[in-house]
């Protein structure tokens, strides 16, 4: 008898999945996001309905038994918007409500290790953000960058750029998902723009938006990049390592 | 800014880019909420990019100027190389590290110099760089300083006010080397330099303890680096010096550059084909054994092993000529031993001291946190039917089945035979 657990994809959704379950004393084998198909051998299928009362109940549950940096890894972890993830960190949830003393170091169970190391790749990808994010100077001051990370993460990335660049007016967008965030030197809006727009398409601010020095910056940057190394060392490898080769598309160093 | 400073860029990068330092890390500086630009994030820093040479551009690194009175044979920038030389203005360099840093290209500046005129001279262009950098522009991102050897005291205390870093590079690891190869220079005048950052750096402490508004000091520490291969010591005289500067309060990071041959007409250099690439990593794994893995410079190398293998690691190395010390028992040793284990890193280890609170561990638990069993399972026992000890069989069987080519190897190999069937 297989039971399926269909949520909203938000993280309350989850969280109130995870309530339903201990109140109707079913635990589901597999979650499925809205939409979804459903696994073919699929005998009775729950619809959660997202419901803040109870995700915040299941919260403040997992607030008891977890330690602050754990609880909020769980919420990051989630960041990572695959559909397979959601019944490892569901089961997770339950795990941690289960046991009295906090599960967050038991690295011998599968479920834990795949919760941390999913909390580090996403954490990994918002570090690249804030490696790899190039700001172009537009005609009327404001900074302009864009991004296609492959997880959710900036607003892991954004807090740290306003801290960075508080006296500067700036957007950072995520192309992959369709919004982004504009500084405005005092504070911090989400924002969409049509996909039509030249610099949304490709990334890059056409000539005639550019602040005045913006070309020359640019060539400099690019002519720094390739001074830099040395020739008896070429390591491609390392860089292609480093420096992963779908960032490259937006990298002011490598266009151009 | 002009056509003029991406040329003269383009040869003071050139000129930068044997020095291998680039960290940006060691110190959190908060940005500020009204006015400038800039906050460091301490911990491992940011690497903005990476070069073609693999190595990561986390700071803009470049030297105000080129022109050196100094003859140093291997040094690109030598008084009697013909090469371009340039001076870049320090308004030029404060204007292009700012307009470089609001683009999220870098961390912040790494500055050293060429010595012209004298080295007050030199070391005060450099400070007024900084100046200007933190009190006309308000930044608040990294800076790296170049102490020049031989500069007065003075200037290093006011540069130490608003660098973040600063080093001094000892590059030959042996006094009489050091001589030979750069007759102006002497060990003096690198540690004197080096003294004073640290005396800066203590005294700080002492008045921070007093005023807690007093500034900082230098609050990312020193760093220096070594030229490795341009002269005959071993990797025991280099890493015994190593650890002696790390026993040096103030002192981070040594860095290792492996040689690259940029004067070849110099007879009093070695001549290589290539860079000693894979001598220098391992230098670098040995130096992380030393900060990482409390391991002293004498049990990596010795008088008996006075340089690091080349074909294995300096922890394998280690533990093939000790095999009384394993197996080590995961589920009981302490952390220290279990560092020791090959195959095993710093996070591993410290998954399994926590893992093992739960439940005993297996190979496959071990697996799971990401030990590299290949290498570990000769050195560890977990309590169920395991692979022979490296104390049974031999060291040097160990050391056989664990260098023996893969197969992606073998099939590069040159000296392999192909038969062409034709097309």
């Amino acid at each position: 008898m297989m039971l399926v657990y269909m949520f909203d994809g938000t993280f309350e959704g989850l969280l109130t999945a995870v309530f339903d379950a201990y109140s109707r004393k079913s635990f589901p084998e597999a979650i499925v996001r809205e939409g979804a198909v459903l696994p073919m051998f699929c005998d009775e299928c729950h619809e959660v309905i997202a419901d803040t009362g109870k995700s915040d109940r299941v919260w403040r549950g997992l607030g008891r038994k977890l330690s602050a940096a754990a609880l909020s890894a769980t919420a990051t972890s989630f960041l990572c918007e695959l559909p397979d993830y959601d019944i490892t960190l569901f089961r997770y949830i339950c795990r941690a409500l289960n046991s009295p003393v906090s599960i967050e170091t038991d690295f011998s169970d599968p479920d834990v290790v795949e919760v941390t190391k999913m909390v580090r790749r996403v954490r990994y990808e918002a570090m690249r953000i804030r490696q790899f994010l190039r700001f172009q100077k537009a005609a009327d001051g404001t900074y302009f960058a864009l991004m296609e990370p492959l997880y959710n993460v900036l607003s892991l990335a954004v807090g740290h750029f306003v801290d960075r660049f508080s006296s500067m007016t700036f957007v950072i967008y995520d192309k992959r998902r369709g919004y982004g965030y504009y500084y405005d030197g005092r504070e911090v809006h989400c924002v969409t723009m049509p996909e039509t727009l030249p610099h949304i398409s490709s990334g890059r601010l056409d000539e005639s938006m550019m602040d005045a020095d913006e070309k020359l910056y640019q060539d400099m940057w690019r002519a720094y990049f390739k001074a830099i190394a040395i020739k008896e060392r070429m390591n491609p490898r390392k860089q292609r390592q480093d420096m992963p080769v779908r960032f490259w598309k937006y990298l002011t160093e490598k266009n151009g | 800014m002009t056509e003029a400073t991406l040329n003269k860029l383009k040869i003071l990068a050139e000129a930068a880019k044997y020095d291998v330092s680039c960290s940006s890390s060691g110190t959190v500086r908060r940005g500020r909420k009204d006015d400038g630009v800039g906050n460091t994030v301490g911990g491992v820093g940011i690497c903005h990019s990476f070069a073609d040479d693999g190595r990561c551009i986390s700071l803009l690194k470049v030297m105000l100027t080129n022109v050196c009175m100094y003859d140093c044979a291997y040094c690109i920038n030598r008084r009697s190389n013909d090469v371009p030389r340039a001076t870049l203005s320090v308004s030029e360099l404060v204007e292009l590290t700012m307009e470089f840093y609001r683009r999220n290209y870098i961390e912040g500046l790494f500055l050293s110099s060429g010595v012209v005129r004298n080295p007050d001279y030199t070391m005060e262009r450099l400070v007024k760089v900084a100046q200007d950098l933190r009190t006309v522009h308000r930044f608040n991102g990294y800076i790296h300083l170049k102490s020049i050897p031989g500069a007065s005291r003075e200037l290093v205390n006011r540069a130490g006010l608003y660098a973040d870093r600063m080093s001094v590079n000892i590059e030959i690891p042996n006094e009489c080397s050091l001589k030979y190869l750069a007759p102006e220079k002497d060990f003096k005048s690198v540690y004197e330099p080096m003294g004073f950052i640290r005396q800066g750096v203590l005294e700080n402490k002492e008045d921070r303890r007093k005023f807690r508004s007093a500034p900082r000091f230098v609050p990312a520490g020193q760093s220096t680096q070594m030229i490795v291969g341009a002269s005959p010591e071993h990797d025991r005289d280099i890493l015994r010096l190593s650890s002696a500067f790390y026993s040096m309060p103030t002192m981070r990071r040594v860095y290792y550059s492996g040689y690259v041959p940029v004067n070849t007409y110099d007879a009093r250099l070695p001549v290589l084909k290539q860079p000693p690439l894979i001598r220098e990593n391992r230098l670098y794994q040995a130096d992380w054994l030393m900060r990482f893995y409390n391991f002293t410079a004498d049990e990596i190398v010795d008088d008996a092993h006075p340089d690091l293998e080349l074909d294995i690691d300096p922890k394998l190395s280690w533990a093939l000529r000790h095999p009384e010390f394993f197996p080590v028992d995961v589920n009981r040793a302490d952390y220290e031993s279990i560092l020791r284990i090959p195959g095993v890193g710093v996070k591993s280890a410290t998954l399994i001291v926590n893992a093992r609170r739960f439940r005993r561990l297996n190979s496959e638990h071990l697996r799971k946190i990401g030990v590299v069993m290949k290498r570990a399972r000769y050195f560890i026992t977990c309590g169920e039917l395991e692979a022979p000890c490296v104390a049974d069989v031999s060291p040097d069987y160990v050391r056989r089945s664990l260098t023996a080519a893969t197969g992606k190897e073998r099939d590069n190999n040159p000296l392999q035979l192909t038969i062409d069937f034709g097309s």
